[in-house]
């Protein structure tokens, strides 16, 4: 008995170098997490704090004078109203439209019986190595007949390729093909299928892809900047952008007025990049579990 | 005759699925609109092309290759293919292996909630998008930021991180590391998670200490996900971030920063030269592919591991 616990022990116990390596490693991940949340902490900390105490850049860790008149004012920016509006109208649509179109074709590629699947798929595979570019894509959004138009940014991003195969993937390994076909005995079609019986045990890849494909448009800056015109129309990414390049244009002018409104644009400029953030930065904790979900299916079939 | 049978069983076996084909079609639409059109509209690069006469009216360029001779008669065509390379390569040499002694650090850590949090922490930047990426570093970094201040207080002399060419890609890796090192290892963790403890008891009877263990089970076992991951960063090394870089270009640091898909948004959409700019996007993309192709047969070759 004595002896069995010590051999116990004996494969239990660390040598001193695996000590030094647990605690050495233990002191890389702490500074590691404090590398990685002290910025946006900092940001955060900086929306909230007397921009006079902010522009003499010192280190923040806690709000030392709350001051919230950036919030206030942030409310009475017009643009920044807007574009969150956009955002989320953007957001939703893109959502909308993207589970529209990858999930019943995700399904339809994981089907090994479809007739063309390896040429379909090599079809959309080929694509993500290969594109027509930026200026191509402009004229075709132009020839299309949405440029200036929320579609100009939804429809180019309603399939990703990436996602896609994420999507098959799932479908691969989740349905098994005795489950078709013990439905097709039944007279069930292919439609029934997938709508009555794939879709309603898929809601992790729904959700997955809902994350994936939000937190996309959420972000998306570039083809706002080309595919939209009216100032209106722009998302959250572009106003924020304008607003810091507004203050970079003002750095080289002077006087006590300047200084007034430089004190009030910094202030909003955190301000901005604390709200644009905070939705994803909220959401993200929950919806972790499923994003990692989603890579590692992916990755399955790489 | 049966040849006959079987071509019917074919053709019978397409309209029995046409469900199939029919869940297939808004993806279909979406390919060739949003896919093939602009690749077949990758034609204007040998067009002088106008906007009114369209694609197939616009006259062919004289000679053919009119726009790629103007690109390369050009200096910054040579500046930009540098810079655009340049970049990537840096990126690649820096910022490839973090994720993978992320994982393997993290994977050793003994406390599943502890590492769970790290994790969780460690891919929260991935959610923060370029823009407001780009804005953390500009007040960071700003001259009277926190980073010049700490500079300063320590003895040192007031940066211009933000606008001086030397900083711009230190900043520019270095911000790609901070925000996708934690995205990136997920995929290193899962293949870590997916070895047979087998491996490790039978290592640690032999005495094998943490550090061999890493060695010797962790990293042979997670080398084929490695090569693949590899094998794709190699293949996207002409599309590095564009994004990124038009948000961190300032008047002082154009002369490392100026990579092709800059150039290109530039001359193709601000001052609209869309043939001009239609051939140093296909240029790009020819390169890129060509890189992709020859990593990829590299790989299958040597190691057996291929992405098509």
């Amino acid at each position: 008995m004595k002896k069995a616990m010590a051999s116990h022990r004996h494969f239990e116990a660390r040598t001193r170098g695996d000590m030094v390596f647990d605690a050495l490693n233990a002191v890389i991940m702490v500074l590691i997490s404090v590398i990685i949340i002290y910025p946006m902490w900092y940001v955060v900390i900086a929306s909230v704090t007397d921009p006079k105490i902010v522009n003499t850049g010192k280190l923040l860790f806690y709000p030392e004078a709350v001051y919230l008149d950036g919030y206030s004012r942030a409310l009475e920016f017009p643009s920044l109203t807007f574009g969150y509006l956009n955002t989320i109208k953007y957001t939703l649509m893109s959502v909308a439209v993207s589970l529209c179109t990858t999930i019943p074709a995700a399904y339809s590629l994981s089907r090994l019986d479809l007739p063309g699947r390896k040429a379909i798929m090599f079809l959309f595979t080929f694509t993500m190595f290969f594109s027509g570019g930026i200026i191509p894509m402009y004229l075709t959004i132009r020839s299309v007949g949405i440029y200036n138009s929320s579609w100009a940014l939804v429809l180019p991003a309603a399939v990703s390729v990436y996602n896609l195969i994420v999507c098959r993937s799932f479908f691969d390994s989740t349905l098994p093909i005795e489950l078709l076909e013990a439905s097709k005995i039944d007279g069930c079609s292919d439609f029934g299928f997938f709508f009555r019986i794939a879709l309603p045990i898929s809601s992790t890849i729904i959700a997955v892809m809902a994350l994936f494909y939000a937190t996309s448009m959420w972000n998306t800056f570039f083809n706002a900047l080309m595919f939209l015109q009216d100032d209106n129309k722009m998302p959250l990414q572009v106003v924020l952008r304008n607003l810091v390049l507004a203050n970079q244009l003002s750095q080289g002018s002077s006087g006590a007025e300047f200084a007034e409104r430089q004190r009030i644009i910094d202030q909003l400029k955190y301000v901005i990049i604390t709200l644009s953030a905070l939705p994803l930065m909220i959401a993200y904790p929950f919806l972790q579990k499923f994003f990692v979900a989603g890579v590692t299916i992916g990755a399955v079939k790489g | 005759m049966s040849k006959v049978l079987g071509r019917e069983s074919t053709l019978s076996r397409v309209l029995r699925s046409w469900q199939l084909y029919v869940l297939l079609i808004p993806a279909l639409v979406w390919l060739f609109t949003f896919a093939y059109y602009p690749m077949y509209g990758l034609i204007i690069a040998f067009k002088d092309f106008r906007i009114r006469a369209g694609i197939l009216a616009s006259p062919w360029a004289q000679p053919l290759l009119k726009y790629f001779q103007q690109f390369f008669s050009t200096s910054i065509a040579v500046e930009s293919i540098r810079n655009t390379i340049l970049l990537s390569v840096y990126q690649l040499l820096f910022s490839f292996w973090v994720p993978i002694v992320f994982a393997l650090l993290l994977n050793q850590i003994r406390g599943a909630r502890a590492k769970r949090v790290v994790q969780t922490v460690s891919y929260a930047p991935y959610f923060l998008s370029n823009v407001v990426l780009v804005s953390i570093i500009s007040v960071l970094f700003s001259a009277n930021g926190v980073i010049n201040n700490l500079i300063v207080a320590s003895g040192g002399e007031v940066k211009l991180f933000t606008s001086q060419a030397q900083y711009f890609r230190p900043l520019y890796i270095g911000s790609t590391i901070w925000q996708s090192m934690g995205f990136s290892a997920i995929i290193y963790i899962a293949a870590l998670t997916g070895i047979n403890p087998e491996y490790y008891e039978a290592a640690m009877i032999d005495g094998a200490g943490k550090l061999k263990r890493i060695l010797y089970i962790d990293i042979p076992l997670i080398l084929p996900t490695v090569i693949l991951m590899f094998i794709l960063a190699v293949g996207n090394i002409m599309t590095v971030g564009y994004e990124k870089a038009y948000l961190m270009q300032a008047a002082g640091n154009t002369t490392v920063s100026e990579i092709i898909s800059t150039y290109i948004y530039k001359v193709g959409l601000q001052t609209a030269q869309y043939s001009f700019a239609t051939a140093v996007g296909l240029f790009n993309s020819v390169v890129n592919f060509v890189i992709l192709f020859i990593a990829n047969w590299l790989s299958k070759r040597f190691a057996d591991i291929s992405i098509f």
